[in-house]
This record gives structure tokens, sequence and C-alpha cells, in this order.
């Protein structure tokens, strides 16, 4: 057994769990965080996609105990005060999603593309860049759409920031 | 997953007095874990390389590199200074797996994993690397012994790799198109006129040079130099998803490309 320390969605926690407990698991099952989705077996879907230390990582291919130390976000942790963020805002806006199931991992990606490439990121880029998370609803066209939409929307919020 | 006991090592030293017998040595854990998830592999123990600070980062001297065995594949892609002294091995990391992959996979799990359809193993070949370990040197034509094994003993450690940039480079892949990993991907890369290709991804025993067309290039840097080159199906692998013909075939697409990309 490991005892397990982390911030999640900056939250102090800890935890005793196996040694073998996925950080997916320990999310879903021990912090009840369970947007965080598990959508394959295989490590290629990218519905658990989640942030450690600020970059996009699949949490079913991560020990719990890899992200002790670490700073994990989840999709609970995007919106605050009751807000939507920026990138939630936009899959709803622009039909990002049909069944839904997809779409944690897909905003937690957009969100890390975003961080990297900047708010004026291009279409090529995007559909590049989501080469790990897989839609079997949208055909995607509307994801790009919606992530391109949160990429500007993220960009004004920041400059508005910087002001 | 079977049980098994993790342990997060502090230093190379404290990593190989936990390895055990029966142990693994975890990296990004990007193929270690899937084939674990998988029931494929079951160490008993996972020692986690990934803390040591002298298994972290890029160094560029000149044209000399150095590269530690934990750097990501997104660190790597994102280096400046590599990126100015070799850019075709810093696009190649950026076109590895896909961006989650990249900020977890490292250089060294890649090379000790010697996956046949791994993109770095060409690029060790082709750049006449070092591999640097816990005990040894180990020049890259020696390292990569065949599909999944490597010239490691048990218990060994990869701690960086090391090469002198190319005055040129490029590596181009064909992937497989739901798997995304490399059906062919080679490596080509310039070192004053004497030219070295490196192959992932085709042959049946691993990432391997093709010498036939390194003395066709070596006289002559053009993508048509390597049109008398006959690429020897028989040394290919083939599956499902491509007979060895075909594979021979794609190797030498891909090389005209990479020459041409130089």
């Amino acid at each position: 057994m490991a005892k397990v320390e982390m911030t999640i969605n900056g939250r102090s926690v800890s935890g005793v769990v196996e040694d073998r407990m996925l950080l997916v698991d320990f999310l879903r099952e021990e912090r009840n965080l369970t947007g965080t989705h598990i959508g394959c077996d295989t490590s290629q879907c990218g519905s658990c996609v989640v942030h450690v230390d600020g970059k996009a990582v699949k949490s079913c291919t991560m020990l719990a105990a890899q992200a002790a130390g670490s700073e994990i976000t989840t999709i609970e942790g995007l919106a605050s005060d009751g807000e939507l963020h920026p990138m939630q805002a936009a899959f709803r806006d622009n039909h990002g999603l049909q069944c839904g199931f997809c779409t944690p991992g897909m905003i937690m990606t957009a969100v890390d593309i975003v961080n990297r490439e900047g708010a004026d990121v291009d279409e090529q880029t995007i559909r590049e860049q989501l080469e790990g998370n897989i839609c079997r609803c949208t055909g995607y066209h509307n994801i790009v759409k919606s992530i391109a939409a949160g990429a500007k929307e993220m960009g004004s919020g920041m400059k508005e920031a910087a002001e | 997953m079977y049980e098994t006991s993790y342990h997060r090592a502090d230093s190379v030293a404290d990593a190989a007095s936990k390895i055990g017998d029966e142990g693994k040595y975890l990296a990004g854990g990007m193929t270690l874990l899937p084939t674990m998830k998988q029931r494929l592999a079951a160490p008993d123990t996972l020692v986690d390389l990934t803390h040591i600070g002298d298994l972290k980062g890029v160094s560029v001297n000149g044209k000399e590199v150095r590269i530690g065995a934990m750097t990501t594949h997104a660190e790597v892609n994102g280096d400046a200074a590599l990126q100015s002294a070799c850019p075709s091995l810093a696009k190649l990391a950026g076109g590895i797996g896909d961006p989650a992959v990249r900020h977890r996979g490292t250089i060294g799990g890649s090379i000790a994993n010697h996956d046949p359809a791994a993109d770095y193993p060409a690029a060790m070949l082709a750049l006449n690397a070092t591999i640097h370990t816990d005990s040894r040197e180990i020049s890259a034509d020696d390292f990569f012994s065949g599909m999944f094994e490597t010239a490691l003993n048990e218990g060994e450690i990869v701690t960086a790799i090391s090469f002198t940039a190319p005055d040129k480079g490029a590596y181009e892949k064909f992937r497989n198109p739901a798997s995304r990993y490399a059906m062919a991907g080679v490596f080509v890369a310039d070192h004053g006129g004497d030219v070295r290709v490196g192959v992932s991804g085709a042959y049946s025993n691993g990432a391997s040079r093709n010498s036939e067309m390194e003395t066709a290039l070596s006289g002559n840097l053009s993508a048509d130099a390597l049109d008398g080159v006959a690429v020897d199906a028989g040394d290919m692998l083939s599956d499902i998803h491509g007979s060895s013909d075909y594979r021979a075939h794609l190797v030498k697409v891909m090389a005209k490309r990479a020459v041409a990309a130089m």
C-alpha cells in the first residue's frame, strides 16, 4: 500500500491505496470525481485526460503513486464561481458533443492545446493535437470548431486579466 | 493489473538496489503500464526513474548533444538549443504518439523498450549515438540487438544518450492508419558526406541501418540516388497491416522523402 498526497482542483487530499491503483481510479473511486471517464482499456481513447502539474496526461496510464506530490486538475476543477470555463461554454455553444462521454477528456486536452499553442491556434494544429482523443459521435467537426472558439475566448480572458 | 509494489527512486544507485529479480524500471510508462493493464507483464516491483534529477534535461555544446534518459518527448521537441543544433530529432519527438503521451514518455524508456515501431531507435542509429548506462557506454549499432531486445544487462539503467549533430538530417514515417505507429520510419543523417540511414517499423529484427542506401547516398545526397537501390523484403516484417514487399517499398519511399526534406 502507498500513502499518496496530492492537490486536486486546489484541495490537498491524501489516501492510502494499493500501489497498482491507477490515477483515474483514485479520482473516480476514492475522490468521487466521476467526470473523468474510462473509455477504453488500452490507453488510446483520451476520455480520462486530466492535467498533472499543468500538462495533459492520460490518468488511466499513470499510477496514483506516480502522481503523489503533484497538482491535478480534473474537468470538475475548470469552472469557477458557478461560471463555466470558456472552453466548456464553447463546447455547449458549438454543439461540440452528442453523447458527451469523450467530452471531459476533449475539454482537458483542448485547454492544454491552448496553453501550449496560444489563442490563435489554427484548425490543422487542433486536428493534429486531438490525435489522442477519440469521439465516436460527432465526426470531430464541431469539436474542432468548439476548441477554436474556446481558444479565442480564453485569449480575450487572458488579455483582460493582463490589463 | 496484477499486484505490484511501487518505489520512487531518488538516485540511480537507489534504483539499481531496489530492482530485484522480477522488477522493472518505470520511465514514462507509456508502454509498460498499458502492457501491465493487459496482464501481459507482471513485474513484482516498479522502480520509478522519473524523479532522478541527473537523468533529466537536454544539453547542447556546439554540435555535441546529450539528452538525459528521463527527458520527455515534449521536452526534447520543445528544447530551443536542440531545435537549433539538430532540428530533425526535435521534430521527430514532436511526432511520437499524441500530446498526452509526449508529456510522459521518455527517450530512455523508448530506446530501452526497443519497440520495432518506435521512432527514436532509427534516429539513434542514423545519428551514430552513444547510449550511456550506469555501467558503460554502448554504441547505437551495438545496442539494438533484436525486436524488443537490447544489449542492456539485467538491471542496467540507461542514463543518457549523446551524439554529434549531423550537418543535416530528416525523419519521415508512414503511420499505420489505425494505431498511428510507424509502419516504416526512416532517419537519414549526413555527417560530412558520410550518410547514415536508420530504419524503424519495418525490419523483423527491430531498428536497423540500411547499408545499400548509405552507400548510394554517401556519394550523392539526392532522392534520385536511391532509385537503383533494392530494399530486400526478406528482412522485413509481414503482418495483417502490410506484407514484407509493401514494407520494403515503404522504406524506400520514406527514405526518398527524408532526403528530399533535408
